[in-house]
């Protein structure tokens, strides 16, 4: 291989230098790359720490760096109760999807019973239809029920989703049936086989969903921005979004707050990548 | 007979583990639904003396408006993003592919504004696409590269294509996704088998790799085309609606909403939510339709 390298005229590469070569190009475009996806997130983050009357300036990291617009944001414009609210939205929208999703998809996938297809194909026919088209009734049969400005207002309309039952029903079937045919000759009811043995074997999915539904709930804008009124309702995107609004020039403030909102998001994604992006290939399996 | 009572058995258990999901989407999505297609032709206010049943006007009023056909438009406008994902997820993909040291640490990062809400996404993005004090322009101006500020937020004639550029960059790692999960699936032994025939690398990737991964195009440029023409966020936050860059849902909102542009018409708002509707419907079934078509035809 040697002599044959310089064998070679100048300027051509052996099939390893070529794949040197392209392994290089390949690392180059792979970091050129990151600033563009990362960039605007450390540019927002460099404004949020720089004291008045720099704001702008062309450097990424400030001369004198303060941290006191976070303190601000976060007791003077509500941050601090806009975060729990968020908080407490995420929890009722994760626990009553994984709830209702994995009750709904168990017999969906493995009882028989007539209307069972058509139940199905109506729950996921609901997966078509924009939230754009209802959200107006939907608004008006809230305030009837009383759910206007209440965080479980927020929560109710993604409280199951068709995405979610699919996603638990494609797991239910990949299980033997052998396990629920013997617990069931051993005399089980048919809910304590899947709240002591189906239901904890599809673990996976049910993280997988959480975690989708977690940045579901914790992004979600347009229906709180409709049912939310009072600021002590607000969550963390409707926050943002009114201080943004404002007319008054906040660019720190909101820089900071937008800071504090995404960066429980993003750190949980780095320690749990893989169950974040196994979502997404769960529900694009069949699409 | 045991076994028909069995089977009822099994019947009613299954409706019990339903009735839960059954009742929240049967109350708060199917319902709506339905509502939806009637407030349409109603002319419609919570405890109004004059609430009536009005046909299809609503539909009249909003297909004589000209503003629903600049929201038309720009809707229509936002589909070119879909292009740019498709193409642009498909080449990252194809470079974050490979299982080589660090590949997970740059597919995380690529992948970060996917799991970040669209509302601080497109804050940061102001603060870039600023005129006077955005980072681009600053930059822009030092580099020689213009003399002042591009107005990319505030001129008609740019703000809508910057918000589209947002929209793509916050998509792509999702996208980027689905086509690992399609490139990983093809066959090793076919690129092979084509290199073997004579072919080189790019006419492989088009007669062997694009074909196989033909149904993940469609996926992507399916789920892509519905939510751009849903797009409300990017708009809502960036411009606000100004310098030409309502889009349907846009309108349908400061139509049921936005107390500040006039009065509220939830009946006109309804109507306009199953305009989008149809067009989201019709024109997903007719892409559909086309795209499985290039493949099957041969």
């Amino acid at each position: 291989m040697r002599t044959d390298d310089r064998a070679r005229p100048a300027g051509i590469m052996t099939p390893r230098q070529r794949r040197a070569a392209g392994l290089v190009l390949r690392y180059a475009a792979l970091l050129a790359l990151v600033p563009f996806f990362v960039g605007p997130f450390l540019w927002m983050l460099s404004v949020s720490v720089r004291e008045t009357g720099n704001i702008y300036s062309l450097e990424i990291v400030p001369d004198a760096i303060t941290y006191r617009w976070y303190a601000e944001v976060w007791s003077q414009y509500n941050l601090d109760r806009a975060f729990l609210n968020s908080v407490l939205v995420a929890i009722l929208q994760v626990g009553s999807n994984l709830l209702f999703c994995s009750l709904a998809a168990y017999p969906l996938a493995r009882l028989r019973f007539p209307g069972r297809r058509l139940v199905f194909m109506l729950l996921l026919s609901t997966m078509m239809v924009p939230f754009q088209l209802y959200m107006i009734p939907l608004f008006l049969m809230s305030l009837r029920l009383g759910l206007f400005d209440t965080l479980v207002g927020i929560v109710v309309p993604s409280a199951a989703g068709a995405f979610g039952i699919y996603l638990i029903k494609q797991y239910y079937e990949t299980i033997p049936g052998d396990l629920e045919e013997a617990a069931r000759i051993d005399g089980a009811g048919e809910f304590r086989i899947w709240s002591s043995i189906m239901m904890p074997l599809t673990k996976p999915a049910m993280a997988a969903l959480a975690i989708f539904v977690f940045v579901q709930s914790w992004s979600n804008f347009l229906w709180p921005l409709i049912i939310v009124n009072s600021e002590d309702t607000w969550t963390l995107p409707v926050a943002i979004a009114k201080l943004s609004g404002d007319f008054i020039d906040k660019t720190q403030y909101i820089a900071a707050g937008s800071v504090i909102a995404v960066a429980p998001v993003i750190l949980f994604f780095f320690l749990a990548q893989r169950w974040f992006i196994g979502g997404v290939t769960l529900g694009s399996v069949k699409g | 007979m045991k076994s028909s009572a069995g089977r009822d058995s099994q019947t009613l258990t299954a409706w019990a583990f339903l009735a839960p999901t059954v009742i929240v989407m049967g109350l708060f999505q199917f319902l709506p639904i339905l509502g939806a297609f009637a407030v349409s032709l109603w002319d419609y206010f919570p405890d109004s003396p004059n609430n009536r049943f009005v046909g299809l006007r609503n539909f009249s009023r909003v297909l004589h408006d000209p503003a629903f056909w600049e929201a038309l438009k720009n809707s229509v406008l936002y589909l070119l993003v879909v292009p740019a994902i498709v193409l642009l997820a498909l080449g990252l993909a194809l470079l974050v592919e490979p299982a080589i040291p660090f590949m997970n640490a740059f597919r995380a990062c690529y992948y970060v504004p996917v799991v970040t809400m669209m509302v601080v996404v497109a804050y940061a993005w102001t603060l870039i696409f600023n005129t006077d004090n955005g980072l681009l322009n600053q930059l822009l101006v030092r580099w020689g590269v213009a003399e002042r500020g591009v107005p990319w937020l505030t001129s008609e004639s740019t703000a809508l294509w910057t918000v589209m550029t947002v929209t793509v960059w916050k998509g792509l790692g999702y996208y980027m996704v689905m086509f690992i999960v399609a490139l990983k699936a093809v066959p090793k032994e076919l690129s092979e088998a084509s290199r073997i025939d004579g072919a080189g690398p790019l006419q492989g990737f088009l007669n062997v790799t694009i074909p196989m991964i033909w149904p993940t195009v469609t996926l992507t440029a399916v789920i892509s085309s519905i939510s751009a023409l849903q797009v409300f966020e990017e708009i809502y936050m960036m411009t606000n609606g100004r310098v030409g860059t309502t889009t349907l849902v846009y309108d349908i909102y400061t139509t049921g909403f936005d107390m500040s542009r006039g009065a509220i018409d939830f009946g006109q708002a309804c109507a306009m939510g199953v305009l989008l509707f149809a067009l989201i419907l019709g024109f997903t079934t007719v892409a559909v339709r086309r795209m499985q078509g290039v493949y099957s035809a041969n």
